[in-house]
């Protein structure tokens, strides 16, 4: 009877994992095999193709800077200062990542769009933000944060104290310390993190159509240009959509290879 | 010289101490929470005294009265944690010149190849800290730690991730050095048997020093149970 059981439950895992799978794979699967190879080299040849990849780069090349460098400050302070504002930094830094992405888009407007409560003041002194490619970068960069940050803190958290406190007793300052010890002890889950984050970005629709708009070759993005081909073309949105997972696969490989210890992409969100 | 004069609340800890080392070797010893490691992280500058004052040779570390607290980097202690501590991502040789930043490079790695083979694991340079013994790794941490030129030395449980047979060997060479150096030095410590590398013992029981001397003193006059416990001959 308990054999019974035991091969019962041996079933239900495979058959759910079986499941699950194909039903994840199927997607991916339908993107590459039904187009054509002629179809594909058509859909690159879409005018809409050669701004909006230049633009995606560069734009979530962008944030993904600002990210890191600010985010690693602020995981830093966060994972060295435990105490009640580094908990409330902390859920700050998550927040994002529950708030769906055309809510983050309407916050956005409303708090850097030409009557939003930082964005008027910017406009009286002749910056507009909406509507352009900073707020491409900035809806990038809003929504990617939490995905390096809670990474980073984790990464952090894993330090061992007494390894910088030896480094301050050997004289380096604290900045030292963070550079010498704390980003290379940290790196594979930073760079885990800046991959994760980085996939974010290149996805992100909602906040980036409601702030920044869909203008071709100043605010239309991979993603948005995909939406604008399957208007005319799906064709044309497949071969876009073959590129994209194909830049974001490329990119994924070559951080990890870059960073073999790291953990994969996403297991930091949980384990934090 | 080392003056200790300091409190401290944590917690439920209410720690005062009072204590002086000259060159000499002084075991701290103490039940679990007593708080001999908080006494480390207040010496090492980790935490700071509520009140009292610190000095090492005429160099006020911390001076409550004055306002005078020195970052930890500016101490110059040499410190060896429980597991030593050696960074994972430098080499041996990169442990030991992480700490001689001011020397020109050249002369960073010739100081650094001297105080490894004064502890005799000059030929382990370009080992990973991984690939070491556990008595490998003290000694790389005391060469880390020494070609600093530290006014005094803080050890923390220096042989509790030996085996036995290292932890023996270790202890007679960590004896010898201590001679040879000649640095005040306070060893925080469970083990009884580290008694033979003090000059003095001194007993911290919930956050004061209850008592001092040696193990024969200590042993003769014991002023608590911990005390009697921790002088018990072996064979008793």
């Amino acid at each position: 009877m308990k054999l019974h059981v035991a091969s019962a439950w041996s079933a239900a895992q495979l058959a759910g994992s079986a499941l699950l799978g194909l039903f994840l794979l199927f997607p991916l699967l339908g993107l590459f095999v039904t187009l054509s190879w002629d179809d594909f080299l058509g859909g690159l040849r879409n005018p809409l193709l050669g701004p909006a990849l230049r633009l995606s780069l560069l734009t979530t090349a962008t944030s993904l800077v600002f990210v890191v460098v600010l985010g690693s400050l602020f995981a830093w302070r966060v994972a060295r200062n435990p105490g009640r504002l580094s908990r409330a930094l902390e859920t700050i830094a998550q927040l994002p990542a529950v708030i769906p992405p055309a809510v983050a888009g309407v916050g956005l407007l409303l708090a850097f769009g030409r009557r939003g409560l930082l964005g008027a003041w910017l406009d009286r002194h002749g910056i507009a933000l909406a509507f352009t490619t900073p707020a491409v970068v900035m809806a990038e960069a809003f929504v990617s944060a939490p995905f390096f940050v809670q990474s980073a803190i984790a990464a952090f958290r894993r330090v061992d104290e007494n390894l910088l406190v030896v480094a301050r007793t050997l004289g380096a300052s604290p900045f030292r310390t963070f550079l010498r010890v704390g980003l290379p002890l940290a790196a594979p889950g930073l760079v885990a993190g800046a991959a994760m984050s980085w996939a974010r970005a290149v996805g992100e629709f909602g906040a980036t159509l409601l702030f920044a708009g869909n203008l071709t070759g100043r605010t239309q993005t991979m993603p948005l240009a995909v939406y604008t081909a399957m208007e005319s073309d799906l064709r044309a949105a497949q071969a876009l959509s073959l590129i994209l997972v194909t830049i974001a696969f490329a990119l994924l490989f070559v951080l990890r290879r870059m960073a073999p210890g790291a953990p994969l992409p996403g297991t930091e969100l949980r384990g934090g | 010289m080392v003056e200790i004069g300091i409190a401290r609340r944590i917690g439920p800890l209410d720690l005062r101490i009072d204590l002086s080392l000259k060159r000499e070797t002084v075991l701290l010893v103490g039940p679990n929470g007593a708080g001999k490691t908080t006494l480390l992280r207040l010496l090492l500058g980790v935490l700071s005294p509520d009140e009292g004052r610190i000095a090492l040779d005429g160099l006020t570390l911390f001076d409550a009265g004055k306002g005078i607290d020195l970052a930890i980097e500016e101490r110059e202690l040499g410190y060896l944690p429980q597991d030593y501590a050696l960074f994972p991502n430098l080499d041996v040789i990169g442990n030991v010149t992480f700490g001689l930043a001011r020397l020109r490079r050249v002369d960073r790695v010739r100081r650094a190849t001297d105080w490894l083979e004064r502890f005799g694991v000059a030929h382990l340079s370009r080992r990973s800290p991984g690939a070491l013994s556990g008595g490998e790794r003290q000694r790389v941490a005391l060469a880390r730690a020494l070609a600093r030129s530290p006014r005094a030395l803080l050890l923390d449980e220096p042989f509790a991730s030996l085996d036995p047979v290292a932890r023996r060997e270790l202890r007679v060479s960590m004896g010898a050095w201590l001679r040879d150096w000649q640095l005040p030095a306070l060893i925080v410590s469970h083990d009884p048997a580290d008694a033979v590398l003090a000059d003095r013992i001194a007993v911290v029981e919930r956050g004061r020093v209850v008592q001092q001397g040696t193990l024969a003193e200590l042993r003769g006059a014991a002023a608590s149970r911990f005390v009697s416990g921790f002088t018990l001959e072996p064979d008793q």
